[in-house]
């Protein structure tokens, strides 16, 4: 029963379980000072991998695999690229981090959360579903917490673990429901079991309510994101770059299959909600990202504002919206990402988080400031970088959709993005460092993290011009989904 | 000779613009030789203008020399240069004070190169106006003349320079906003810039047809005013002439002769080129309102010279005394519109503005050459000059004449055709000029008196004060004015005849 | 004409941009090096483009390149120039040269110089480049969402350039506020832009921002009257309209002399461009529908503008309100739909991009020097910068919509156009004309030709250097050059009215 269809389907996390595998029985015969070079081998295996899975591990028609446990299409299997490539740079920013760079644990880790969220990417069955999710979250967890010194990490842990396992049984209790008036657990056989007039409006309410708990904290969509500010400024930063990322694409990855696929009748209802959260979710975290004073927290309210940008995409309910969706996270996690690498090549040389440490920035180190600016203006939507192309891409789909309203909500979010922003800029372009000169305080980079930054940068460049290729992977992963 | 029969006019018009922009390469320390080019080019269009003026039919009616160039072709506007009887006199007006008041500056020692190069630039500001035959031509040769006046005032005058160059500014840019207006309300109705195509079109107009949500006449009435009022400011007629008593009295001497000479005669200018055949109908009807200004300039100009004791500013007052005499016949003209009166009081006025353009700037320079000798113009502090300077003196008393209008000097011959041509129209109003005509001689021959008559003033009569005599080069610069004065006083034929036929074909 | 023209022009500036980040940046020379280099050979290639279009004797769009960018959602990277457009990528050549130039770098401590660009010159001049590409982006793009990705990028540098270059008293507060006020315009005209397209694809099936394609998109009447709105006005903050022009002035004040030049220059006329192209072309009836609140928001516009200007002591505030009058003139011509209007607000973006750009640079150069933009604090500067000081002067005579400038051949149609819808809105917005008038003359004789104040005596002034005299040159050859000779430019813009009257139905 084992076809090459299969393989192909999960090639990329049969490797990854490879690379861990080999991550494990090496590191141990590393000496200590060697030991950061596990986050080359977790990177430069997964670009590998990334390389690997392109050419071979491309599907086809989308087909079932696996007892119809998971879908192999283009959709999850965009996803998966998108989260190995988060997981890579994630590693190479784990490098040099001092606590945790030099502890294998924490790359084995790492990838065994890109194996759960590989798999919620594909997951066609709300048990595989749920077991994926878990398996993302739980390395996460310990992630978070993984500095034990330190006791705003291990309050990041546990808050984190406290929130992620209450609403996961929340939203376990709504699969229950699913399964109990569907009779299946294949999300792809729902649609036709929960059809209009199967089930009653209110329970399909709850059922969307209790399911978006869960998805919901992944998402740190409000009111679910009041783990978020506190997770990101306490766990290591690279984790709080993956789980800013990665992790919420992860959860899009779900909203989008789940609900396009098994409510398309319940669309109405659902998208209500979800326009009603996005609004919600785009101006409270924005709002609240205006008042912050450390970076960390900055990036981390942004954040919770962009989960609101990427579901007016989904609240559009078209094959555009979800390629804009597909298309936004793109953009975003490469541009996230490159955020906290900057704020980690920061911290890393100077210890300080604050946006007022970030004062002389970009004369003690140009190019970072200069990355910083991408990273910056890429979130706030500025062109030529990613975040300018994505943000236009979803306005086009919620527009399309005839969700005018909600589309103006986007752009007045964005004007206020762009206030903090830039007024995060103005330290480091504007301001001095207090009675000290910049030339001797320079902000060296290291390897890892100059390589990092670099890709991430051309990255954003690059979806934010030659948006093409981008977007026609993106749309064809969302073709899936019709 | 053909090239330049063709393009007589454009070149009269730009060869002072070219030389300003050569001067511009010359070094400015070379002071000797930035005038005497400055001097050279600006004879240079007075000959031009004598071999226009020979070549000049007077029999012919309509423009002569016309040239058209494309200028501005999206508005149908082009560079359509002609003169007629009337403009062919105050071309040669231009040309002929533009050199003598450049050689009458040549005592200008601060920043001469600029100072010479403003002077020719003026001049083609000024000669544009009288040889453009297209609306938006005449208008931005009427607002470029502007600027070097503007700055001569500004940075050679006198003490209260900034306060007059301003004032003289505003003024005029204010009274052209009218006419700016109205221009461009002629330009969207026809299409056309061209006095010629205008001249028919807008008199053609059908008086019933509602224009802008208003009738054709009223349309008609408020252009008029706009035009009149622009161009009584530049006269300037009272009560618009304000600016004038400043500016001349704060320009330096030369600018004073063309301020006076000839950039007042613009505003007359404008009223026979443009009100007078646009508005034929308004211009009758208000007649009497124009009358009435241009007498009470004639009286109130006299009355505010004679209370003057400014020599300059007395000169200056003088000016809106005599310029009133050309509105007067404007009025006339206006009222009695196609008879021989008209035609008279026509005559009159534009002699008399050729006539006040050569003595205007004769009187200006000599207050001119005495004020560099003795740095003040107040009247009280001369006195008794004439045995110290006897020639001046009696180059001073021949220009009051003049001045005055002193039968057998150039000044009676337009006054008298002014006054002949309005009294049968405007009895009262020509009858009230003629007494301001008498405190015409009051005040001037007030003035001679306070300067050359009575006890000497010792304060001029030795030491470093000394008086000296007027010298050779201010000679040069007044005699060709004290020549054409009594050539004109005596046989006045011979400009009179250019004017009169077109007098005759226009109105 | 194969040559890729219009990407080339486009991007170099990119190039530029990134070559000089890759120097390092001790190297401040070569940074400057590079920086002119690249702005010669833009302004080269947009001259060629521009002499081209004009002598080619082309019509419509020309040099069209199209790139397929996202076919599936019909974006593509589609350039092309009109008449309208052709000189707005010239003006944003010149102002790049004149910009570099002026930006050069001077320092000498002996004489308390420090003009130009000093402090991280290689992050200055990549920012302005980037601002740069992204303005000839909009200029030549004929794809709306290419026309949005490049308006913004022309957007966020000046907030950086302003930040860090800026006046340190205001320049957070102006940089912060300008960048909100044109990302909310911006954004408001997106989701304008993003409903017209869809309303596209409903009404013709055709899925593209295809600017040539939307044009034919038959959008109903009440779509457009609901959206023109949004659109127009969003674009219309940047060019400065009132009542959301506040940011500008602030802006101006802050901003280093490079970006005020091009702020004022070019990014305003990159609003008024946009508006008219995405709303007035595309959505014809919607523009006819609210021609009249345009037209009433511009006229007061141009004569609030020129009264604070009037009043304003800081010579760049004087400036930059002279700017929202000036450009109020842009939107009055537009909010006119005939030809004259348009015609006129063509030649106005182009003479005001030069000449307010002059204007800044010698405000610069003044600063610079004196450190100082009181206008009561300065004066004397004709002295110490004569060259500055005629610049001034032109710059000045544009300003004032004085004949022979480019401003008078730019202003005296959009008056006409005015006088075709409604004449008594040419009449109140005439009054600015007087106003500015009034100020220009005032400011320039306090600035340049008063006593030069002792505090400033003690600074040992120094002339401008050669780069900003060639600077001034270029910029004043331009006003000159239209003024005088029309034909220059309004061809060119005639053509792409034409085209806009098309869309607009004859009307």
């Amino acid at each position: 029963m084992f076809t090459p269809v299969m393989f192909a389907s999960i090639l990329p996390e049969i490797l990854i379980l490879v690379l861990a595998i080999i991550l494990l029985c090496v590191e141990p015969f590393w000496k200590e000072d060697q030991r950061r070079n596990a986050g080359w081998l977790t990177a430069g295996g997964l670009f590998a991998i990334i390389i690997v899975s392109l050419l071979f591990g491309q599907p086809g028609e989308p087909v079932a695999v696996l007892g119809g446990m998971i879908r192999f299409d283009w959709l999850g299997f965009f996803f998966k690229i998108l989260f190995m490539f988060a997981a890579a740079v994630t590693a190479l920013l784990l490098m040099d981090h001092e606590k945790a760079g030099q502890r294998g644990e924490a790359y084995v880790l790492l990838l065994a959360s890109l194996l759960g969220m590989n798999l919620m990417a594909v997951s066609a069955d709300l048990v595989m579903l749920y077991l994926s999710i878990e398996t993302a979250s739980i390395p996460l967890y310990i992630l978070a917490g993984f500095l034990l010194a330190d006791d705003r990490s291990t309050e990041a842990g546990f808050k984190y673990l406290l929130f992620g396992t209450v609403t996961s049984t929340i939203m376990l209790y709504g699969f229950s429901l699913i399964f109990g008036f569907a009779g299946t657990t294949n999300i792809y056989q729902l649609s036709e079991l929960l059809g209009t007039g199967q089930i009653s409006t209110l329970l399909a309410f709850s059922i969307f309510a209790l399911v978006l708990v869960g998805i919901g904290f992944k998402l740190a969509i409000v009111p679910f994101q009041f783990w978020a500010p506190d997770v990101y400024e306490g766990s290591p930063t690279p984790v709080a770059g993956f789980l800013s990322t990665a992790s919420k694409a992860a959860g899009f990855a779900v909203i989008v299959r789940f609900f396009f696929v098994a409510f398309p009748d319940f669309a109405p209802s659902w998208t209500v909600i979800l326009a009603a959260l996005s609004a919600i979710t785009m101006t409270v975290g924005n709002l609240l990202a205006i008042s912050q004073t450390n970076i960390k927290r900055l990036i981390a309210y942004s954040s919770v504002a962009h989960a609101g940008y990427a579901l007016i995409g989904v609240v559009a309910f078209s094959q555009l919206g979800a390629a804009s969706v597909v298309f936004y996270l793109a953009a975003y996690i490469a541009t996230n990402l490159l955020a906290f690498g900057v704020v980690m090549a920061f911290s890393r040389v100077t210890g300080l988080d604050d946006l007022k440490d970030y004062a002389g920035m970009s004369r003690r180190n140009p190019w970072l400031a200069l990355m910083m600016l991408a990273a910056f203006l890429s979130l706030a939507g500025m062109p030529p970088f990613g975040g300018f192309v994505a943000k236009v891409f979803v306005f086009v789909a919620g527009v399309q959709a005839g969700y005018v309203w909600l589309v103006i909500v986007g752009i007045l979010n964005s004007i206020i993005g762009v206030y903090y922003y830039l007024n995060a800029m103005k330290f480091v372009y504007l301001y001095r460092m207090p009675n000290e000169d910049e030339e001797n305080h320079p902000i060296p980079l290291s390897r890892p993290y100059a390589i990092a930054l670099v890709v991430l940068t051309i990255g954003v460049i690059l979806v934010g011009t030659v948006f093409a290729p981008w977007f026609s992977w993106s749309d064809a992963a969302a073709l899936n989904l019709f | 000779m053909d090239f330049l029969s063709t393009h007589l006019l454009s070149l009269i018009l730009f060869l002072p613009t070219i030389a300003a922009l050569v001067m511009f390469f010359l070094p400015s320390g070379e002071t000797k030789l930035l005038r005497w080019f400055a001097f050279s080019a600006s004879l240079i269009p007075f000959v031009l203008t004598l071999v226009l003026w020979s070549n000049f039919d007077p029999d012919k009616t309509g423009f002569q020399f016309q040239e058209i160039y494309p200028w501005y072709e999206a508005l149908n506007s082009s560079l359509h240069l002609g003169v007629d009887g009337i403009s062919v006199s105050m071309v040669l007006l231009t040309t002929l004070l533009t050199p003598l008041a450049i050689l009458a500056s040549f005592s200008v020692t601060d920043r001469v190169k600029p100072y010479m190069m403003l002077f020719l630039f003026l001049e083609t500001g000024m000669l544009g106006v009288f040889m453009a035959l297209d609306l938006l031509i005449f208008f931005v040769f009427w607002e470029i003349g502007l600027v070097p006046m503007y700055f001569l005032i500004n940075q050679w005058g006198s003490a209260n320079k900034d306060y007059a160059s301003l004032k003289f500014m505003i003024y005029t840019m204010g009274g052209s906003l009218g006419l700016l207006l109205g221009i461009q309300m002629l330009g969207v109705l026809f299409g056309t810039y061209d006095l010629v195509a205008l001249y028919e079109r807008w008199n053609a107009l059908d008086a019933g047809a509602p224009l802008l949500g208003m009738t054709v006449h009223t349309v008609k009435t408020i252009a008029f005013w706009a035009f009149t009022i622009a161009f009584a400011i530049k006269v300037p007629i009272w009560p618009f002439h304000t600016w004038l008593p400043d500016a001349h009295t704060e320009a330096p001497t030369a600018g004073s002769m063309l301020l006076a000479g000839v950039l007042l005669k613009l505003g007359a200018y404008g009223f026979l080129r443009l009100v007078l055949p646009f508005y034929p109908l308004e211009a009758k009807m208000f007649a009497g309102a124009l009358a009435f200004l241009a007498v009470a300039a004639i009286v109130f100009g006299a009355f505010a010279a004679y209370g003057q004791t400014d020599f300059k500013r007395l000169v200056a007052y003088s000016s809106i005394n005599h310029m009133g005499f050309v509105v007067l016949g404007i009025a006339a003209a206006a009222a009695a519109a196609g008879t021989a009166d008209a035609h008279i009081a026509m005559n009159g006025a534009v002699l008399q503005m050729f006539n006040h353009g050569l003595s205007a700037a004769g009187m200006f320079f000599l207050v001119g050459v005495i004020y560099e000798r003795t740095h003040t113009r107040n009247l009280e502090e001369f006195g008794g000059l004439f045995p110290l300077v006897p020639v001046y003196g009696g180059i001073l008393i021949f220009m009051s004449m003049a001045s005055l209008g002193l039968p057998g000097l150039n000044g009676f011959v337009s006054e008298f055709l002014v006054v002949r041509g309005a009294y049968p129209v405007l009895k009262i109003y020509t009858a009230v000029s003629m007494l301001g005509l008498l405190f015409t001689g009051a005040y001037i021959l007030k003035g001679i008196a306070k300067v050359l008559h009575g006890p000497v003033n010792e304060h001029w009569a030795r030491g470093e004060h000394k008086l000296t005599e007027i010298n050779t080069r201010e000679i040069f610069v007044v005699v060709p004015l004290m020549v054409l004065i009594l050539v004109i006083g005596i046989w006045p034929a011979w400009i009179l005849e250019v004017i009169n036929k077109a007098v005759v074909a226009l109105f | 004409m194969n040559f890729p023209i219009l990407s080339v022009i486009t991007f170099l500036p990119f190039v530029g941009a990134a070559i000089m980040l890759m120097v390092p940046a001790d190297r401040k020379t070569e940074v400057r090096g590079i920086a002119l280099a690249t702005a010669i050979i833009d302004l080269l290639l947009s001259a060629w483009l521009y002499v081209q279009y004009l002598l080619g004797g082309m019509t419509g769009y020309q040099f069209i390149e199209t790139y397929n960018w996202l076919p599936a959602l019909g974006i593509s990277l589609k350039f092309g120039v009109d008449g309208m457009s052709a000189p707005l990528v010239l003006l944003t050549g010149i102002v790049m040269f004149t910009g570099v130039l002026i930006s050069w770098g001077v320092y000498d401590e002996a004489h308390h110089i420090s003009a130009g660009i000093q402090d991280r010159p290689r992050e200055f001049f990549a920012f302005l480049f980037l601002l740069a590409g992204g303005v000839f982006g909009v200029f030549v793009s004929l794809d709306l969402f290419m026309l949005f990705f490049f308006y913004e990028i022309a957007v966020f540098p000046m907030y950086l350039l302003i930040a860090i270059w800026g006046w340190v008293k205001t320049r957070e507060y102006a940089a912060m506020k300008l960048t909100l006020y044109l990302f909310i315009g911006s954004v408001v005209a997106l989701v304008g832009a993003l409903v017209m397209y869809w309303a596209q694809y409903q009404n013709t099936g055709v899925l593209s921002f295809d600017m040539l394609l939307m044009e034919k998109a038959n959008f109903s009447a009440a779509f457009q009257y609901a959206w023109f709105l949004p659109v127009f006005f969003g674009f219309a903050v940047l060019g400065g309209i009132w009542p959301f022009h506040n940011w500008s002035p602030d802006g101006h004040v802050a901003a280093p002399t490079a970006v005020s030049m091009f702020h004022a220059g070019v990014l305003m006329k990159l609003g008024a461009f946009a508006a008219l192209r995405v709303g007035v072309m595309l959505l014809p009836e919607g523009a006819k529908q609210w021609a009249w609140l345009i037209m009433i928001f511009a006229a007061v516009a141009v004569v609030y503008g020129a009264y604070i200007a009037f009043v304003q002591p800081d010579l760049k505030y004087m400036i930059g309100f002279s700017s929202v009058s000036h450009m109020g003139l842009v939107m009055l011509g537009i909010s006119t739909l005939n030809y004259n209007g348009l015609l006129g607000a063509g030649i106005q973006m182009f003479s005001h991009g030069v000449m307010t750009a002059l204007f800044f640079a010698i405000t610069g150069m003044i600063y610079d020097r004196s450190h100082t933009r009181q206008i009561p604090e300065l004066g004397g500067m004709a002295k110490i910068m004569p060259f500055a000081a005629i610049g001034f002067i032109v710059g000045g005579l544009v300003s004032m919509g004085m004949p022979g400038f480019s401003g008078f051949v730019a202003e005296f149609p959009i008056f006409m156009g005015v006088w075709g819808r409604q004449w008594f809105v040419a009449v109140v917005a005439s009054i600015s004309i007087i106003i500015t008038a009034a100020y220009i003359m005032r400011n320039i004789r306090k600035v340049f030709f008063s006593p030069l104040p002792e505090k400033l005596a003690e600074h040992h002034l120094t002339d401008i250097t050669i780069l900003d005299k060639i600077a001034i040159t270029t910029l004043c050859l331009f006003m000159i050059g239209i003024g005088i000779f029309p034909s220059m430019m309004v061809p060119m813009i005639s053509k792409g009215v034409e085209n806009i009257l098309r869309l607009l139905g004859g009307a």
